[in-house]
């Protein structure tokens, strides 16, 4: 009798939060993609919930200070960290990603501050929708600059 | 030669350590007090080695040797020299170092002390600790030696610990700097805070295993390392809140917290370590949650290695990437090893772990900290399935899908606010046996003005579903914990005598770690108060303006007044500030000085907020660009951070509270009374 209570209960709470977490995953998750997938699946994924990473290119960005649009294109760069260090590790691979004229890119749009560490070469993590234009919409950006630094550089998170 | 002598420092303390575990492991086989001896001594000698290479890198660093890579990398000549020092755990190599030191700092504090009652615990306390820190520099004289040297081969400069043949050493004019972002006070106390909190919990997890081992499984474990867990909970909490300070006040987005994996990993520890540091109180109290409790310092401490390598190893730059160096492996075999070692230890030892009494009530206070024991493991399971998630979509499905801090937000939500209810029922609950009807006695009043408050929210401040439920929590904890002090401090006034403010001071001088752990509670709900207002009412605008126009958020008006540019060249960096008026309904407040700093080296800018600070809202004013020709037009970015302050004021209650709750005791090896297992008392007069 008493072992029933304390099993009921725990029953309970192991359902609420096993609910809790299916719940949340399938309201939440994104699509985690490269950039050569994104344009591959093109529009059966707009509207979808989607995070891309991808090298950016300095020359693109333009920033309009009145309206705080940012615009820039990425390059594609492998998803794999496997792959990745056996290219040479991540900041071997940015740059070649823009330095090489025949990746495929992708156009960005963010409204927002500038992030101070958006610059050329820099990995971009960006959170966000693909529009019907094939523009990506970016609701989050995250940056990281392995060039300068070896490591513990902070990703810096922008969101909206 | 100097950085080869600090290598050669740093190899002999690894032969040390190993050396200390094997004399403790034969002295006790052999059942020879004088090698459990010298496994103690060589344990007390890993601090002063290690203090001294410790010393031989900093010389390095302040000293702009870049010819060693560590220093190349972490500093520059346009760095003060405090930074230069704490450039010490700037990196992965320097960092992996501060944890064996600070290891051998609470090995050496634990092996110094009295051991006559416990001399059992002694040799598997040394083994735990030694293979610790025997682990952590074997990563550094293996794979990551912060002494390595930059040598010029055929195939260009290269990193070795001895000059390779045919190669020369390169000493370039100077470092790569810490990164700007990085130099800010917070961040030079931010990670030893932390690692402050992770070593110290390798303590009690030492305890645990000697008390596993030597099948002494009674609560002594648990008694010699409260206080260590106390205190490695403190610095853990504190590393955790400078985090967000840090990334509040440098990061520019008007937040503290992004559910960042890096962040999770943190944070993972601190929820097993809250959840122990309750449920020892009740194998204290009433011999059950025995098998828990080892298990619950057994994820600690895994989650510690764990934590620590995601931290500062830098393998998250994807978000599904796991083992970039050859340290990931390594780190997983040793976290995998211990892990099973120690379940392993809990299986043999089952049978002596029985709990002595059983649960009968489910709202006795037992089984509510059996719910809040729950909670904690939940919101941590919760955490992991966020981090491993992509992992295992991409298993199970090939895509690779991941979850973002709506996730967690969504998920957690309702278990911090079933979190926060328990907080308020179970101070009232009586161990052993409680019903619905007592339990209702006691916290009637408390509950009534908290709906009293709640519907006065209601009327003045907010309409919002969740803000309400969350303020009526705050307000119910906040209250039920004041009435619990008074009901005690009302007693001791009538038995003793005392005057009220006696009253007080005695109460929770004479039972601190109860008091000390409501002033924590206290100071908890204040900090959800930041969380909550920052959470759901915070409003942002942006715009350009031009001199004298303004830009209005909320109740305030900014007035752009003017803005400059310099350079500063000798520390590299070009300074632009904006100047604004700020006015709130009209009347003049002040000035705030929003900056974006240019460092030319790193190429790197940083956006420094003006922020005006009040305990009912923060505004913080960042400057995202300006016209560089004329100077006339510049654009901000605008947030109300509505009682974000009590964020950080709660912190610092938090700091009085563990205080109150660690300090030590006169006497420390006092035999406490374990009253209270029998018969069922109420909950104001137990200890």
């Amino acid at each position: 009798m008493q072992i029933n209570k304390f099993m009921i209960g725990g029953l309970l709470i192991l359902g609420a939060v096993v609910f809790l977490i299916w719940s949340s995953t399938v309201a939440t998750s994104e699509y985690f993609l490269t950039v050569n997938e994104l344009n591959e699946k093109g529009s059966s994924i707009v509207d979808k919930n989607l995070r891309v990473s991808g090298a950016v290119l300095g020359d693109t960005i333009q920033y309009d200070a009145e309206s705080l649009a940012l615009t820039f294109e990425v390059a594609h760069v492998p998803g794999e960290n496997a792959e990745i260090e056996a290219l040479g590790g991540l900041a071997e691979v940015l740059h070649q990603a823009v330095v090489d004229p025949s990746r495929e890119r992708m156009k960005v749009v963010y409204i927002g501050p500038m992030p101070d560490l958006l610059r050329n070469e820099a990995q971009a993590i960006m959170t966000g929708h693909l529009g019907e234009d094939g523009i990506f919409y970016a609701e989050e950006l995250l940056l990281k600059c392995p060039t300068k630094y070896e490591e513990a550089v902070p990703e810096q998170v922008v969101s909206k | 030669m100097i950085a080869q002598f600090g290598f050669g420092v740093l190899v002999v303390t690894f032969l040390v350590t190993l050396y200390s575990v094997f004399a403790a492991v034969y002295g006790e086989y052999k059942k020879s007090p004088s090698m459990v001896e010298s496994a103690r001594r060589a344990m007390l000698l890993t601090w002063p080695l290690l203090t001294l290479t410790a010393g031989v890198l900093i010389y390095l660093l302040v000293n702009n040797h870049y010819e060693v890579q560590f220093v190349y990398e972490v500093t520059s000549r346009s760095m003060p020299t405090y930074l230069k020092v704490t450039a010490w755990w700037g990196g992965q190599a320097g960092s992996l170092l501060f944890w064996s030191w600070l290891m051998s700092v609470f090995a050496s504090l634990v092996t110094i002390r009295k051991w006559d009652r416990d001399r059992e615990f002694l040799p598997w306390v040394i083994v735990v600790a030694s293979i610790t820190m025997a682990f952590f520099l074997g990563m550094n004289i293996f794979f990551e030696n912060p002494f390595a040297q930059l040598y010029q081969g055929f195939d260009g400069v290269n990193a070795h610990t001895f000059q390779p043949a045919n190669s020369i050493l390169v000493t370039p004019a100077d470092g790569r700097g810490l990164n700007p972002l990085l130099r800010h006070p917070g961040m030079v106390i931010h990670p030893p805070m932390l690692y402050l909190g992770f070593v110290s919990f390798v303590i009690p997890y030492a305890f645990a295993l000697a008390a596993l081992i030597t099948g002494r499984t009674d609560d002594r474990w648990i008694r010699l390392t409260r206080r260590w867990a106390l205190w490695a909970w403190l610095f853990l909490s504190f590393g955790l809140v400078l985090g967000g300070r840090w990334a509040y006040d440098v990061l520019g987005w008007g937040g503290y917290w992004g559910w960042d994996p890096v962040e999770i990993a943190a944070f993972m520890p601190w929820l097993t370590g809250t959840a122990f540091l309750h449920s020892v109180m009740i194998q204290e109290k009433r011999g059950m949650f025995k098998h828990w409790n080892m298990l619950l310092i057994i994820l600690t401490y895994s989650l510690v290695i764990f934590g620590t390598f995601l931290t500062r190893s830098g393998v998250l730059s994807s978000v599904h990437a796991f083992a970039q160096s050859a340290i990931g492996p390594l780190f997983f075999a040793f976290i995998g090893l211990s892990l099973i070692t120690s379940v392993a230890l809990l299986i043999y030892r089952w049978d002596s772990l029985r709990s002595e009494t059983t649960m009968t009530s489910l709202l006795s206070r037992e089984a509510l900290f059996l719910l809040n024991n729950l909670l904690f493991m939940s919101i941590l399971v919760v955490c992991f399935w966020g981090v491993i998630y992509p992992l295992i979509s991409e298993l199970f499905t090939g895509n690779k899908i991941t979850v973002g801090p709506p996730f967690y937000e969504r998920a957690t939500g309702p278990l911090f606010a079933s979190l926060m209810l328990l907080m308020g029922i179970a101070p009232l609950s009586a161990w052993g046996n409680s019903t619905v009807k007592t339990l209702g006695r006691a916290i009637w009043k408390p509950a009534v003005l908290a709906v009293a408050i709640t519907v006065y929210t209601y009327f003045t401040y907010t309409q919002n579903i969740i803000a309400l439920i969350g303020f009526f929590l705050i307000a119910l904890v906040i209250l039920v914990t004041l009435y619990e002090y008074w009901r005690g401090a009302n007693a001791r006034q009538k038995g003793q005598g005392e005057n009220i403010l006696t009253a007080f001071w005695n109460l929770t001088g004479r039972n601190r770690r109860r008091y000390g752990g409501y002033i924590i509670h206290i100071s908890m709900m204040l900090m959800a108060i930041g969380i909550l207002g920052i959470e759901i009412f915070q409003v942002e605008t942006q715009g350009r303006v031009s001199a004298g126009e303004t830009l209005s958020l909320a109740n305030y008006t900014i007035e752009y007044k003017e803005i400059a540019s310099w350079d500063d060249n000798p520390k590299g960096v070009n300074f632009t500030r904006a100047v604004l008026d700020v006015y709130e309904n009209g009347i003049y407040l002040g000035q705030l000085h929003p900056r974006k700093d240019y460092y030319f080296e790193s190429q790197q800018s940083m956006t420094i907020p003006g922020e005006r600070a009040t305990l009912r809202d923060d505004l913080y004013v960042l400057l995202v660009d300006w016209e560089p020709s004329t100077m006339e037009g510049a654009t901000f970015k605008v947030f109300v951070n509505p009682l974000v302050n009590w964020l950080w004021l709660g912190s610092l209650l938090f700091l009085v509270g563990i205080f109150i709750a660690a300090w030590p005791d006169q006497d420390p090896e006092r035999v406490t009374v374990r009253a209270g297992r029998r018969l069922p008392q109420t909950s104001a007069a137990d200890d």
